[in-house]
């Protein structure tokens, strides 16, 4: 006769840990990604796997990938500047991918015409380890990478 | 609703050159708190800046980007006076846009 109880308790409780999981932000039923998130290439753990979730395949490295005014060793992990210029002509998009953070890709740029393929922002890096520049032009991609060291690693607690 | 974005519009010849600096915490949902609980994501997911409501740049963030994000980006074209809108939208759907006009 406690079997209903035990049902609703535990059916109860279930439901509780489900609310608690949503408030802590694990799952995420209505805010799921603000529109145009690529939710998928964000949550990629390589650097294959994040170009085929953007789209596309196999990029080839190129030397007209330019990383301007990007340290070689970055005394915080937690601002770290990266500055990505691309000469590759037709420039759609530029990606920023840390190997080594949790996950890889970091940001990406969708570069109208008349926007020059050459930005700059700060990021955060868990340890030391390569930076790619991920470039998207005239539907091929192309990538070029840098080593960045970091004595003061961005993600810990 | 997050603090205002400063947001600098100058223009270098025939281009714009825009640097933005935004308020946002950029918590990447990695680090835990003194109980050893985790602090949820909240992080920028997409950012948007017009030039005269033309589109200039759009980006998609992850966590990874530097707690009160900077970005600076150039286009072609602009004069002085013309306004620039940047948007930008977090991972709660909170949403804030901000102006400045090329100087």
């Amino acid at each position: 006769m406690d079997e209903s109880r035990r049902q609703a308790l535990r059916t109860g409780g279930g439901l509780t840990l489900l609310a608690l999981l949503a408030a802590a932000g694990w799952l995420r039923p209505g805010d799921a990604a603000a529109e145009g998130w690529n939710t998928g290439a964000f949550e990629s753990h390589s650097l294959d796997d994040t170009v085929k979730a953007l789209g596309g395949s196999a990029p080839a490295q190129s030397k007209d990938i330019v990383f301007v005014a990007t340290p070689d060793i970055a005394e915080n992990g937690a601002v770290v500047p990266i500055g990505i210029t691309s000469n590759i002509p037709k420039t759609e998009s530029i990606a920023i991918l840390i190997e080594k953070n949790p996950n890889m890709l970091s940001a990406v740029f969708d570069i109208p015409a008349g926007t020059d393929p050459a930005l700059s922002t700060r990021v955060k890096m868990a340890q030391t380890s390569n930076v790619y520049a991920l470039v998207k032009a005239d539907g091929k991609y192309y990538v070029a990478s840098k080593e960045i060291k970091v004595t003061l690693g961005g993600c810990g607690g | 609703m997050a603090d205002p974005m400063k947001i600098r519009a100058t223009l270098v010849g025939d281009s714009t050159e825009v640097k933005v600096l935004m308020q946002h915490e950029m918590e990447t949902g990695q680090r835990k708190d003194a109980q050893g609980k985790t602090i949820p994501a909240w992080f920028i997911q997409t950012v948007t800046a017009t030039w005269n409501g033309k589109t200039v740049l759009t980006a998609q963030w992850g966590t990874s980007v530097a707690k009160n994000p900077f970005l600076a980006f150039k286009f072609k074209g602009g004069a002085k006076g013309d306004r620039i809108q940047i948007t930008w939208v977090d991972n709660h759907g909170d949403k804030r846009s901000d102006e400045a006009t090329i100087a």
